[in-house]
């Protein structure tokens, strides 16, 4: 088979880009259009815009400091709510995902190929189905309006991770893990010296869903976190659109948003090379 | 440096699969011994047993006086150069090299290093003494210019290279090598195998080696450890076995090209033997004593040379010139057998012409069972 012209190459994924890229500079656009031009933007009567006229660059500030009951205090503590609530389940996803991959890869034990399939099958459970006998656990463990609910579970492994982990460590040579034995390693030393570090692809994906995944969850926090200071950016999003989601503060809506957005893009532009390297190495294959 | 004693040492799997079954070696201080066999013989697992890689399932084995059997592998004081070198990947060379090192400081904790100036002390010297190992080792093997670049960035031989480092740097009491050489090419294996030849004379170590290729044996060790089945076959040195093979299997296996065996019926004539089969007769020496009807005889190539009235005449099948030699194949009346002539002896001959081929001696006769007879 050829393969089509470069030049037809480049057209098409420069138009398909334009499809997804433009929600996004149009969000920009927006975010920084003066009440009324966001508010004509929103209902269509001026047409599209695809520059902002006159740049309203105070609208971020404003809509930072307009999140939450006290000036710029809602937004500082949905947002170190987020990081928290997003390092721990980042940190805690990857170290037991990889931990308990490379122990079915690698450990053989009676039962391992049972409890591997019974793992599997959690993944086919949807979130609703747990989530009242999971609320009621953490009710029961008294950790409701705390955010153990949200960040204990990531440090018991996510099925879909263990079994990336698990396919990505089953590569790696045996004689590699057999000569950090002989270096005096353990099965933990050999876990986190010799088969995470080579797992950086799997790790930048799990690590790239998890964050996108947890900092966008919306759900969770709305469960188990019930007072304003609690809130992380997702729930703060979501009140602050209640309350300025008419059509004259549709500015700051975006901006808000965009603000909210901006880690998990940064954070794909500079994971991106190992994120693509580990779906095209295979990690995610079976 | 150690002793490393193997007593009724077997190995049997899940499900009853017996890889190795009493295995006693004895391999002395310094020596160079060399398991070798076809795939599946056990040789790997026997040097994994005694590497602690495998479970021993039966038997004990002693290192430096001291019963390993349940001793962890990094407590066995060996090293192992792995077949694939198992180099880690994300790794300098420096840092592969000082790794098993850095596992067994005594004054690794960075914190308590900057909580105590004397504990700081102690690691600053504790490093500067792995990396004088580190140099040495690479000084040895020519590896001072790679120490800073990645595995990925080394060619085969030069990977190889590295994991023999790795192993000095650790100083054990006995090296393990594990068909180290199987992943180079023809030229480079050569030059490999006389550096660890060399090696070993320099450091005086005790090593144990497992290879399938028997010219690598022979160049190698001092003494050879033929296996098949997972049983030990004959131990001795490399001219031992190839002049005294104990049975049929360690004459074909040790030398190159292979040694002709032409089997027949024994025939009894007073006190004279001698072995007749399809084509021809041939009186065995004096002295030996063959049970049952049945034996064969053990030729090795360079042996045989064209004799007017030689025992084996037959068909040149095809000529291969090796340079000064050349390998003639005889098709004989129910044998077919290969002799290495000089070449100036095998100019004249052409596929199909007939000769015969004849030898000084009978020198390895078996009995029916493969066994050697006297």
């Amino acid at each position: 088979m050829t393969s089509p012209r470069p030049w037809l190459q480049g057209a098409l994924l420069a138009a398909g880009s334009v499809v997804f890229l433009f929600p996004l500079w149009w969000m920009v656009v927006v975010s920084l259009e003066t009440p009324e031009r966001a508010g004509a933007a929103m209902t269509g009567s001026d047409g599209i815009a695809l520059w902002p006229r006159d740049p309203q660059w105070g609208n971020y500030a404003e809509a930072l400091a307009e999140m939450g009951s006290e000036p710029w205090v809602g937004f500082i503590n949905a947002l170190a709510n987020s990081i928290v609530v997003t390092t721990l389940v980042v940190v805690g996803t990857v170290l037991s995902s990889s931990l308990v991959g490379f122990a079915f890869a690698r450990l053989r034990w009676r039962g391992s190929g049972v409890l591997f399939t019974v793992m599997l099958a959690t993944m086919m459970l949807p979130g609703q189905v747990t989530l009242i006998p999971l609320f009621l656990l953490f009710r029961g463990l008294g950790w409701i309006d705390t955010i153990l609910p949200l960040a204990v579970p990531a440090f018991f492994g996510n099925a879909f991770f263990i079994f990336m982990y698990r396919q990505f460590i089953l590569q790696v040579p045996e004689s590699l893990v057999e000569a950090a034995k002989v270096d005096g390693h353990g099965w933990l030393g050999i876990w986190w010296t010799v088969i995470l570090p080579l797992c950086r692809p799997v790790t930048a994906i799990c690590a790239v869903f998890t964050f996108i995944g947890t900092w966008n969850d919306f759900m969770g926090p709305l469960v188990y976190l019930h007072a304003e200071e609690q809130s992380t950016l997702a729930v703060a999003l979501n009140s602050f659109r209640n309350q300025y989601g008419g059509l004259d503060d549709v500015h700051l809506l975006m901006a808000a948003s965009l603000v909210t957005m901006l880690p998990c893009i940064i954070l794909f532009i500079a994971a991106q090379r190992q994120f693509v390297e580990g779906l095209a190495r295979g990690a995610v294959k079976g | 440096m150690a002793e490393v004693i193997l007593q009724s040492v077997g190995k049997v799997y899940p499900g009853g699969v017996r890889a190795v079954q009493g295995v006693d070696l004895h391999v002395r201080h310094g020596e160079f011994i060399v398991l070798v066999g076809p795939s599946g013989c056990g040789k790997s697992t026997t040097l994994r047993m005694v590497a602690g890689l495998e479970e021993i399932s039966e038997g004990r084995i002693t290192i430096g006086g001291r019963v390993v059997n349940d001793i962890a592998p990094s407590d066995r004081d060996i090293a192992m150069v792995f077949q694939n070198y198992a180099l880690y990947p994300h790794m300098t060379v420096g840092r592969n090299m000082s790794f098993g090192l850095e596992r067994r400081r005594r004054h690794g904790s960075l914190l308590r290093a900057l909580l105590s100036p004397a504990y700081a002390a102690e690691r600053r010297a504790e490093t500067a003494r792995i990396q004088e190992r580190v140099d040495g080792a690479a000084d040895l093997l020519g590896l001072q210019p790679l120490l800073h670049r990645m595995p990925r960035e080394l060619s085969g031989g030069q990977r190889q290279r590295v994991a023999v480092g790795r192993a000095i740097v650790r100083d054990p009491a006995v090296f393990l090598f594990d068909e180290p050489l199987s992943n180079l090419d023809a030229k480079l294996r050569g030059e490999m195998r006389t550096e660890l030849r060399i090696l070993h004379r320099r450091l005086g170590a005790t090593m144990m080696y497992v290879t399938h290729d028997q010219e690598e044996a022979m160049g190698l060790a001092d003494r050879i450890v033929v296996m098949k089945d997972g049983i030990v076959q004959q131990v001795g040195s490399p001219t031992e076995l190839y002049e005294r093979p104990v049975n049929r299997f360690v004459a074909g296996f040790i030398g190159t090209p292979t040694m002709n065996i032409v089997e027949g019926d024994v025939e009894r004539d007073g006190g004279v033997l001698a072995l007749r089969w399809a084509g021809g007769r041939i009186t065995l020496p004096a002295g030996i004593a063959v049970t049952g009807t049945r034996a064969s005889i053990g030729i090795r190539p360079d042996t045989l040379a064209p004799v007017a009235d030689g025992p084996f005449r037959g068909t040149v099948q095809s000529i291969e010139f090796l340079g000064d030699r050349a390998d003639v194949l005889v098709a004989s009346s129910g044998v077919r057998l290969n002799a290495r002539l000089p070449t100036e002896r095998a100019r004249g001959l052409r596929e199909g012409d007939t000769i015969a081929l004849g030898m000084p001696g009978v020198a390895h006769v078996f009995d029916g069972d493969g066994r050697r007879a006297g």
